[in-house]
């Protein structure tokens, strides 16, 4: 008999990325067979992504450095096919108690689960700037997928714009693939660089590889600006080139496709909806669902890892992943190898001190708020502007966000305010003149995406319906 | 132009599909919005403004990718497979 007959609900696992595997693999090790969700149609999460059909790339032009870990990751998840249950193409959209709705191929199940484990990765983060709408300006995250998983660029001659290690890991992957990189603008000052010298010996590997990165790009002719400001995208029916000012002196560079984005943001609505207690994390500028290092919520049976708990990349999504699933184990009486879990949380600690000196090379531009002129689209569904956040701080005494929301519209289109809402956070704060902390955080909603319209007659007879 | 341009699978299985009437050429391996922005420089216009948008993110998340099938089923173009004979209304009516 298998496991799963065993015990009447099996752990449920959201997101097959690099956390979503490993804790996946733990849990099969362990006996257990975890259901695993993922709205992609193949394993990988956004950094191991996977092509829809093969393209005649191997996994070293597609991941580079990172390929034996993306092949061995992918790898690891065919071999456990018949030992856990995954549902590809499967987005949960609905949380509740023990319960997780799950669309997919527009039918609907719900699925009972005793054990949950979150690892719903991050997306870019973005501040609004003039033109950030316009066709060709793409997320640096959209710009890696097209090239990656769809063997596609966006454009002949490429800026790169934000700021984060991915700006440049894109930047240069857009040149290997023989593309014109007109330049990287870098919202940091130069200056800000200095803090990856204290990463430098724990860390050699990567700090080498980026310096890298920006000598053969140097070499190759892509021009380099750091500290820019007032950026913005120009063109009328697709992006034709970057303004922006570096040192007060305007600056203006053509281009035919634009890659965007100022580090990353968890993925963090479902750990919402399963009523996980957030905390406000000063590095991130952004609420996050609280964890202590054995990946526990505050929501006993509810575990978080990778990503979308708080950004720290590929290695650690790993480790907290396994991590997690241990104490899954661990909360069912099972046994766990208390070497192992030592070993985990030193690796992970480390990792997030690395992060730390990171993120402090690459500071999110929050000054770029003071600058935006009032028409610029916030909301790109609602297509809600800047000056409408700050009138709504003016005129109506709007001090907080799900305020903000009600009275505005931002945050409640399509997105549910997954791209604009830390923006419009930033907005808000800064127009009523408080710290980011105290103007709150969107509450998540259901469903947490769109889900396709004939979904909705579907859904409604499905309860009841359980994992076998 | 297109916005955007092939580096691999030039020569994989055309796939035809219609576009807003128009007959268009994919490859095998591509999502709608591959397909869509490899022949046209924008994917549909906003809701409201009716600005041009190409989507953004490529990953599910950002939602400005929404297109209708002619069935009248609305999908997200990054993360729909391309498929023979599909035909897709963007809303960008006559574009060239
Ligand atoms: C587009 C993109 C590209 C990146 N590229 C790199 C890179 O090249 N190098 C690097 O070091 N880092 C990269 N990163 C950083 C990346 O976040 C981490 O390296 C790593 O992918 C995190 O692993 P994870 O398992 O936590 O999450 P992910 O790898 O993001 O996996 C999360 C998975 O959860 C699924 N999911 C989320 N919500 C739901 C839901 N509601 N229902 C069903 N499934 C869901 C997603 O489909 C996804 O497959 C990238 C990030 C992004 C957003
Ligand atoms: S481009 Fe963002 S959801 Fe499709």
């Amino acid at each position: 008999m298998s496991a799963a007959a065993k015990n009447p609900a099996q752990p449920l696992i959201v997101g097959a990325g690099p956390a979503g595997i490993r804790a996946a693999a733990t849990l099969v090790a362990a006996g257990l067979r975890p259901i695993v969700v993922d709205e992609a149609p193949a394993c990988g999460g956004q950094i191991y992504r996977q092509p829809l059909v093969p393209d005649g790339r191997d996994a070293r032009a597609r991941y580079g450095s990172e390929a034996p870990k993306a092949k061995r990751l992918h790898g690891e998840f065919a071999a456990l096919q018949d030992k856990l249950d995954y549902l590809p193409n499967s987005l949960v959209w609905n949380l509740a108690d023990g319960i997780a709705d799950v669309a997919m191929n527009g039918a609907h199940k719900r699925l009972v689960h005793d054990g949950l484990i979150l690892a719903t990765g991050a997306m870019d983060r973005i501040l609004p700037v003039p033109g950030w709408t316009l066709p060709g300006v793409f997320s640096l995250g959209g710009s890696q997928i097209a090239l990656k998983a769809q063997g596609c660029v966006i454009g002949s001659r490429v800026v790169f714009v934000g700021t984060g290690p991915l700006l440049y890991l894109v930047a240069w992957q857009y040149l290997k693939a023989g593309v014109k990189v007109v330049a990287v603008l870098d919202a940091a000052p130069f200056s800000a660089r200095v803090a990856m010298v204290k990463a430098l010996p724990g860390f050699p590997a990567i700090v080498l590889r980026g310096a890298r990165f920006v000598a053969e790009m140097m070499m190759k002719g892509v021009a380099f600006h750091y500290g820019i400001n007032k950026l913005r995208f120009e063109g009328t029916h697709r992006v034709e080139g970057v303004s922006f000012e570096v040192r007060g002196k305007p600056r203006h560079l053509s281009c035919d496709g634009a890659g965007f984005g100022l580090g990353l943001k968890s993925e963090a609505q479902l750990a919402d909806l399963a009523g996980c207690r957030f905390a406000f994390n000063e590095r991130d500028r952004v609420f996050l669902p609280e964890t202590d290092e054995a990946r526990r919520s505050s929501v006993p049976g509810v575990y978080l890892a990778g990503d979308g708990s708080g950004i720290a990349g590929a290695d650690a999504a790993e480790l907290s992943g396994e991590r997690a699933a241990l104490s899954l184990l661990d909360d069912r009486g099972l046994a766990v190898d208390r070497a192992r879990v030592g070993l985990l949380e030193r690796e992970l600690r480390k990792i997030f001190a690395f992060r730390t000196v990171l993120e402090q090379s690459f500071p999110f531009p929050a000054h770029w708020i003071a600058d935006l002129p009032g028409n610029t689209t916030v909301c790109r569904c609602e297509e809600i502007d800047v000056s409408t956040i700050r009138d709504a701080a003016d005129h109506f005494g709007i001090v907080e966000m799900n305020r903000l929301k009600a009275v505005s519209r931002v945050g409640m289109g399509r997105c549910q305010g997954r791209v604009c809402g830390a923006a419009a956070a930033e907005l808000l704060a800064a127009a009523t003149g408080q710290p980011i902390s105290a103007v709150g955080r969107l509450r998540g909603q259901a469903p947490v995406k769109p889900l396709p319209m004939s979904f909705a007659e579907l859904a409604l007879p499905a309860i009841g319906e359980a994992a076998e | 132009m297109p916005l955007l341009y092939r580096v691999a699978r030039q020569n994989e299985v055309p796939i035809r599909f219609m576009l807003n009437g128009r007959p268009c050429e994919g490859r095998r391996g591509d999502t709608l919005l591959s397909a869509i922005l490899t022949v046209e420089e924008q994917l549909r216009p906003s809701d409201f403004t009716q600005e041009p948008r190409a989507g953004f993110c490529q990953m599910s998340a950002c939602q400005d990718c929404w297109v209708t099938l002619q069935n009248g089923d609305r999908v997200r173009a990054c993360s729909t497979p391309l498929a023979d004979g599909m035909h897709v209304m963007t809303g960008a009516g006559e574009t060239a």
